[in-house]
């Protein structure tokens, strides 16, 4: 039976630098340069294709989402579709602040268009328990009231903890509830690369 | 790198001053908001706890708390069982039973803040202790004053006034200092005190000092209701050999010299009016870097065990 580690409820909060306080191991379902490559334009064809001639904007959740957005919105340039993009930080947002020992560092947001009436995007790498996204609608909406809020994650993995259900997905990724996601891009790490990592414990 | 109490700035390291400054800015972009509130403290209770009047830092704290979402208590310390002699030991069991997540306190007697923070579980912030400290008001004129040099390694920073009973020169000096910020001092031989850092430069001229050539003048407000014993002859002659008159403002105005002062300002004694309309006075940005610092000082504060 999979021992629950009490930590286990801090996951979901992307790349908390935990990894190494765990023994993990290599799973065979990695995502390679291509298949990340792939998502994105899969992200990138379904935006255009459901709001082609429509005015939106990118909002990309520190930090994973931003690089995602980033690369979105890169991708809709070269297509001839230029949208503004924004950089969410919820960490005064998450609802484990209490149980943390220490808070997250600040980076800070950047809204850099008005959010009354917009139509956003909100961008995420790695879409787990829903908990991320319900700060960032939380963190979003003290900007002013969107006309419309949607939300594109690069990857799937499954184990909601809130509903919410994504409007485009780059790919899903079968995981299990302790496993570690850890992705990549090249933005920031040279190259893009998604490793899950299994919980031995 | 968390911490249960702020109390000085003599403890905190380097990186720890400049992680809290770090933070301030994400606090300060807030501001512009419509909604100037976030959820990070809500639930938690903060009570101030003030035995010396102060309208400034206590509504700076209770806004910062505010804007984190925690519910403020004012201990109203005059009206209260202090007053009819409670003990402090007594205050600070009453505190405990309370269970309030943060004390804001400030008083006369140096140490009460450490006293405070010793017997209770709950993060405790020193809002000034006598002559001690005033480590928020340290922290936000490192951060007004990075706002204006980005590197504030070797910048020169003049403090004027009666420095010896200035918790706010014993405390900004210091943080200045760690941050590598050059620091000299300025007032009547009777208030620049001689022990203290070396590396201070200690002048009780006016002239003399302005050929140090500092990039930043900090005035301290003269305190009237704490000067039991008179330390010089009147207001007039301080303004005249420390006060930045038209005169001096001109001179400094001409050299592009900024203005710091953390309140409230006596105007035509520490500074004349124009200083208040100088482009290059900081005066107002240290009020609302004051809440910004303090929001990064409550975000920062960690207790040791859950209450």
């Amino acid at each position: 039976m999979m021992r629950l580690h009490p930590i286990s409820s801090l996951i979901p909060f992307k790349k908390l630098c935990i990894a190494q306080e765990y023994k993990y191991k290599t799973m065979s379902q990695n995502l390679t340069e291509d298949d990340v490559e792939q998502a994105v334009s899969q992200l990138v064809q379904d935006i255009l294709e459901r709001n082609a001639g429509k005015e939106f904007v990118l909002v990309g959740i520190r930090s994973g989402g931003d690089e995602v957005a980033e690369r979105i919105a890169q991708q809709l340039q070269s297509e001839g579709t230029k949208v503004p993009m924004g950089v969410l930080d919820i960490s005064l947002y998450r609802d484990d602040l209490a149980h943390l020992k220490s808070n997250p560092k600040l980076q800070g947001s950047e809204i850099p268009f008005a959010v009354d009436g917009a139509h956003i995007i909100l961008v995420d790498d790695v879409l787990f328990t829903g908990r991320t996204v319900r700060s960032a609608i939380d963190a979003l909406t003290d900007y002013g009231r969107p006309a419309k809020i949607e939300l594109a994650v690069l990857i799937d993995r499954g184990h909601r903890e809130l509903p919410f259900a994504p409007d485009y997905v780059g790919v899903h990724l079968q995981t299990q509830r302790m496993d570690y996601v850890d992705v990549k891009l090249r933005i920031n790490d040279g190259k893009d690369s998604v490793v899950v990592i299994e919980n031995k414990d | 790198m968390t911490r249960k109490d702020l109390l000085d700035i003599e403890s905190l390291s380097r990186e720890e001053i400049e992680l809290l400054l770090d933070q301030a800015g994400p606090f300060k972009d807030l501001f512009t908001r419509s909604v100037k509130k976030v959820p990070a403290l809500k639930g938690k209770s903060v009570l101030t706890l003030f035995y010396e009047p102060s309208t400034r830092t206590l509504s700076s704290f209770e806004v910062a708390a505010k804007r984190l979402s925690a519910d403020v208590t004012n201990f109203d310390v005059p009206h209260s069982s202090v007053v009819k002699g409670e003990t402090v030991k007594d205050t600070i069991d009453t505190l405990q039973s309370m269970r309030t997540d943060y004390i804001i306190v400030r008083n006369k007697m140096p140490g009460l803040p450490q006293m405070i923070a010793r017997e209770t579980k709950a993060c405790v912030v020193n809002a000034g202790d006598g002559a001690h400290a005033h480590p928020t008001q340290a922290l936000l004129d490192g951060f007004t004053l990075r706002e204006v040099f980005p590197d504030l390694t070797g910048k020169k920073i003049l403090i004027v006034g009666d420095i010896l009973h200035s918790r706010v020169a014993r405390s900004t000096s210091t943080l200045m200092r760690k941050l590598g910020v050059e620091v000299a001092w300025l007032g009547p031989g009777s208030l620049v005190p001689k022990h203290g850092p070396k590396d201070i430069q200690r002048f009780t001229d006016y002239a003399e000092a302005m050929r140090w050539g500092p990039d930043c003048v900090y005035l301290l407000r003269v305190q009237m209701e704490r000067q039991a014993v008179q330390y010089f002859p009147s207001l007039r002659e301080y303004t005249k050999l420390y006060g930045v008159t038209d005169e001096r403002f001109r001179e400094l105005a001409d050299q592009g010299t900024y203005i710091m002062h953390p309140g409230p300002v006596n105007r035509g004694v520490e500074l004349c009016d124009a200083v208040m309309d100088y482009s290059r006075c900081l005066i107002n940005q240290q009020v609302e870097n004051g809440i910004a610092a303090r929001m990064a000082v409550l975000y920062w504060l960690k207790p040791h065990t859950q209450l």
